[in-house]
């Protein structure tokens, strides 16, 4: 029933076709819907790198507007704050819009996958265009059918309106009419002043579902014949499996087969609980098979690496050496960080039916088309005969980028031929790999004898990262004589990832050390982060990749938001941050409570541009805060001959309700076009948090997690 | 293998399980329960709770052959449509980011306000803080409960 509007312009982005049902199907693609006002004209365009959406708008007949929501959904609320754009320029009815997850479809879709905080900015005009296109037709078709011109018609909530005569005409009406239009070759976009709904406080579409217990998750999936799988891996990472004993626990109540693969073995059966106790009752031999390192190898290598003399160099302003010989004073700090495992709530699992010439699969990943691929290379079954449904996710924080998983399931289906779903226990999560690496900074500063910087070095040796620095953000660019370098080890444990990569802990290392060196200055902690950013503006040193009056403003707003310096009985930390585009500060604050610091407040500014969903963005910075005080404080994977030695919430800590301190959050409202917000809260805090647990007790924090250093240490 | 009659959301379900199963697993595999959650299977993390005869209860430990003829509430029993006034307080405070361990969350405090319709805000702490939320969401957990709690009749 579907045709492609053939219009003169050769602009073929809109697809229109009425549906049995009666009503509209408008299919879009994001990215040439975009272009079309500016080069895209034969429709086969591809933005650079090959970023792209494509995702469908209907609109049915009683007034019902479908937003397919091709985005993984991990709690980031990019299913609420999709439609929101859209419908914002479509002027629907937000009561009357249906969200839908869509499937992997790499016809329909392009870029279906979350991570690095960048949806909402590649999307923005994609899904305005999208919208206010839809809303032209619409308009058109009014026009036509009420013989006025269109310019005399306007739009609210679903209608058409002719103001002079009163007449109404709503979307579900037109709808049928407006696809047999020819598509506008531009449209206008809405002037920021008129949003109705972006940057208000919009609610989870799927709080109903969420909230009375309707099956969303992976772990909610179950099917006709399906059984389940979990797996024992290695328990050590550098070990492979040897023999393993399968006779007896495949004589186990429930179990249907047991099998081995790539140094795994799954038990398959017919219940969870059945599964988990035959898991519990392998036994297996492994053998050596690489390095078996533990925190303490990590340690040593770490003081190898720091002093390794051919390091790579990323980047080089001005002489550095000479600024170090002139100096006044130097400063020279070490910070570091441990393994943490990512832990969202809902463990790692996966739906997979390998049949004879398809596979059917199902679950939660950040990264549906890598899973297919995978897939596909498993099978031998091409990518075109593998279906993958997305499910809510149950968490993420970069976990589900890594298919292995998805890999798991699909082998497991394979070697049973039968449905299976494949779980991981939280046992599994916390030892079963992908990790934060942990990492070891060396910063160094030279002052002149006014306490000006004018000297900055930093080596970052990381763990199968490769370039653990990032080399171009503040206070590169304010500062003459430079050298920023990093080293890799590589490592045999597995690791990813971690919500804001690198900078999650990276940015704890330099927002304290510029305290440090502050403090060594004589300056107050704001103004000296305010005179370098000032120096930057006026004389640029080599290439600035952030905006200085950003960074400055959300300072100024967190300082003046905070009191910075005004009040008494707390003590004050500052921090700022720029990630994935956005910027954020934070001043954390700490009173002393028998002589022990206790967090009581975290104010946080943040610019991330127009603010879409205000309640999704305040949680996201809310939600990035507690998770780097928690984090910044408990986390901690230790490693033992290769063996993880937390494995579940009892020795691995997750921070708790009565541990979070106020947090007082604002924004930005510059209406610049917005940048994402999953990351960008969470790398300053650590730092807000540590500067004023230095101010109130003059114990300054350089490794984490903090539960284990002073003022901390034997405190509960 | 044992036949099990359970009493969950005032209807009778029956189940044949093993006796070491936890209530947790017969709710999701055998009864199509699903709205309580896995989180950890060790009482940590908060996201299998149901209530037992009203007590907020760790289901992922609780063998089924001590549930007996015992009342169960899960998630889905709460209300069938979202106008427990937990939920609808969950709703308006719009608490959840990923949403997992709201169940748990939201059984929890549902436990709380039938006991204590007036909680002080240290009592919604101690109350809820054996219930994890990986995204971070306690302030508005808290907020949420003292909602709902002005919401109770």
């Amino acid at each position: 029933m579907s045709s492609t509007i053939n219009n003169n312009s050769r602009r073929n982005f809109l697809k229109v076709g009425a549906f049995a049902g009666g009503g509209l199907l408008l299919g879009f693609n994001w990215s040439t819907a975009e272009a079309a006002g500016t080069a895209v004209l034969n429709g086969t365009s591809v933005a650079a790198g090959g970023v792209e959406f494509n995702s469908y708008l209907s609109i049915a007949a009683d007034g019902v507007i479908t937003i397919l929501s091709p985005n993984p959904e991990i709690g980031q609320n990019i299913k609420t704050s999709f439609p929101m754009i859209v419908a914002e320029e479509l002027d629907a009815d937000w009561s009357k819009i249906k969200v839908v997850q869509a499937a992997l479809d790499n016809k329909k879709f392009e870029r279906q996958l979350t991570g690095g905080s960048g949806a909402v900015p590649h999307s923005w005009k994609r899904l305005r265009n999208a919208g206010a296109t839809a809303r032209h037709l619409l308009v058109e078709a009014a026009a036509n059918r009420l013989k006025v011109p269109a310019s005399s018609l306007t739009t609210d909530k679903g209608m058409v309106i002719h103001a002079a005569s009163g007449k109404k005409i709503s979307y579900g009406d037109l709808a049928v009419d407006a696809s047999k239009l020819p598509a506008p070759a531009e449209v206008k976009l809405k002037d920021r002043k008129d949003f109705k709904l972006i940057g208000k406080a919009v609610r989870n579409v799927d709080n109903k579902e969420i909230l009375t217990g309707k099956p969303l998750y992976g772990l909610d999936v179950y099917r006709e014949g399906m059984l389940i799988a979990m797996i024992q891996r290695p328990k050590a990472f550098g070990l492979k499996l040897k023999s393993v004993d399968t006779a007896a626990v495949k004589a186990m109540p429930g179990i249907v087969d047991v099998v081995t693969f790539n140094n795994n073995v799954a038990v398959v059966g017919k219940s969870t609980w059945q599964v988990k106790k035959a898991k519990d009752a392998l036994k297996i031999e492994y053998e050596k098979d690489g390095n078996l390192e533990s925190t303490s190898d990590h340690d040593r290598i770490f003081q190898e690496l720091l002093n390794k003399p051919d390091a790579t160099v990323r980047r080089k302003d001005g002489d550095v050496e000479a600024a170090f010989k002139n100096a006044a004073k130097v400063i020279k700090s070490e910070y570091q960080c441990p393994f943490l495992p990512h832990s969202p709530l809902e463990p790692m699992n996966f739906f997979a039916h390998v049949k004879e010439d398809s596979v059917e699969l199902i679950g939660p990943t950040q990264t549906p088309d890598q899973a297919r691929n995978a897939a596909s290379k498993i099978t031998g079954i091409p990518a075109e005969k593998i279906t993958l449904e997305l499910t809510r996710m149950g968490g993420a924080f970069g976990r589900r980028l890594m298919a292995d998983f998805v890999s798991e399931a699909v082998e497991v289906s394979k070697l049973v031929k039968a449905p299976v779903k494949l779980m991981w226990t939280r046992e599994d999560d916390l030892t079963g790999g992908y990790y934060r690496p942990a990492v070891r900074y060396r910063f160094e500063a030279a002052l002149d004898t006014k306490g000006n910087l004018i000297g900055y070095k930093l080596r970052g040796v990381g763990m199968n990262t490769g370039n653990s620095t990032r080399e171009n953000n503040f206070p590169s660019g304010a500062v003459d004589n430079l050298l920023i370098d990093s080293v890799e080890h590589k490592s045999p444990i597995s690791t990813a990832p971690w919500r804001a990569p690198i900078t999650n802990f990276l940015a704890f290392a330099e927002q304290s050390f510029l305290d440090e060196v502050a403090q060594a200055a004589g300056k107050d902690p704001v103004q000296f982060r305010l005179e370098l950013l000032d120096k930057a503006k006026k004389a640029p040193v080599g290439d600035i990749k952030y905006d200085i009056d950003r960074m400055k403003g959300v300072i100024n707003l967190a300082a003046e938001k905070a009191g910075w310096g005004k009040k008494k009985g707390v003590y004050q930390g500052f921090s700022v941050y720029f990630s994935h585009a956005s910027y954020v500060a934070q001043v954390g604050e700490v009173a002393l409570v028998k002589g022990k610091p206790v967090l009581k407040k975290v104010y946080a500014a943040g610019d991330c541009g127009q603010v879409v969903n205000l309640s999704g963005a305040r949680q996201q910075v809310m939600g990035g805060i507690v998770d780097g005080i928690g984090h910044a404080m408990f986390g901690n994977l230790t490693f033992k001959e290769g063996a993880p030695q937390q494995n579940n919430f009892h020795n691995y800590r997750l921070i708790r309700l009565t541990e979070v301190p106020e947090v007082e959050v604002h924004f930005v409202d510059n209406g610049i076009d917005p940048t994402g917000l999953g990351e960008p809260a969470l790398p300053p805090t650590g730092a807000a948090v540590a500067n004023a647990i230095f101010k109130a007790t003059k114990k300054r924090l350089r490794n984490q997690p903090f539960i284990e250093q002073e003022p901390f240490k034997g405190v509960s | 293998m044992a036949q099990y009659k359970l009493q969950i959301n005032g209807r009778t379900y029956q189940a044949d399980v093993e006796p070491d199963t936890p209530l947790l697993w017969v709710l999701r595999d055998n009864l199509g329960l699903v709205g309580t959650k896995y989180g950890c299977g060790i009482a940590q993390c908060g996201a299998c709770t149901v209530h037992i005869n009203g007590e907020a209860t760790r289901s992922c430990v609780l063998p089924v052959s001590a549930v007996a003829a015992s009342k169960i509430t899960t998630v889905e029993g709460l209300s069938e449509k979202g106008t427990h006034p937990v939920q609808v307080a969950w709703d308006e405070v719009d608490v959840a980011q990923c949403g997992y361990c709201q169940a748990g969350q939201m059984m929890t405090a549902a436990a709380l306000l039938k006991k204590n319709p007036k909680p002080s805000a240290a009592e919604i702490d101690a109350a809820m803080n054996g219930n994890i939320c990986r995204c971070g969401t306690y302030h508005r957990i808290r907020e949420a409960v003292k909602l709902a709690s002005t919401k109770m009749s």
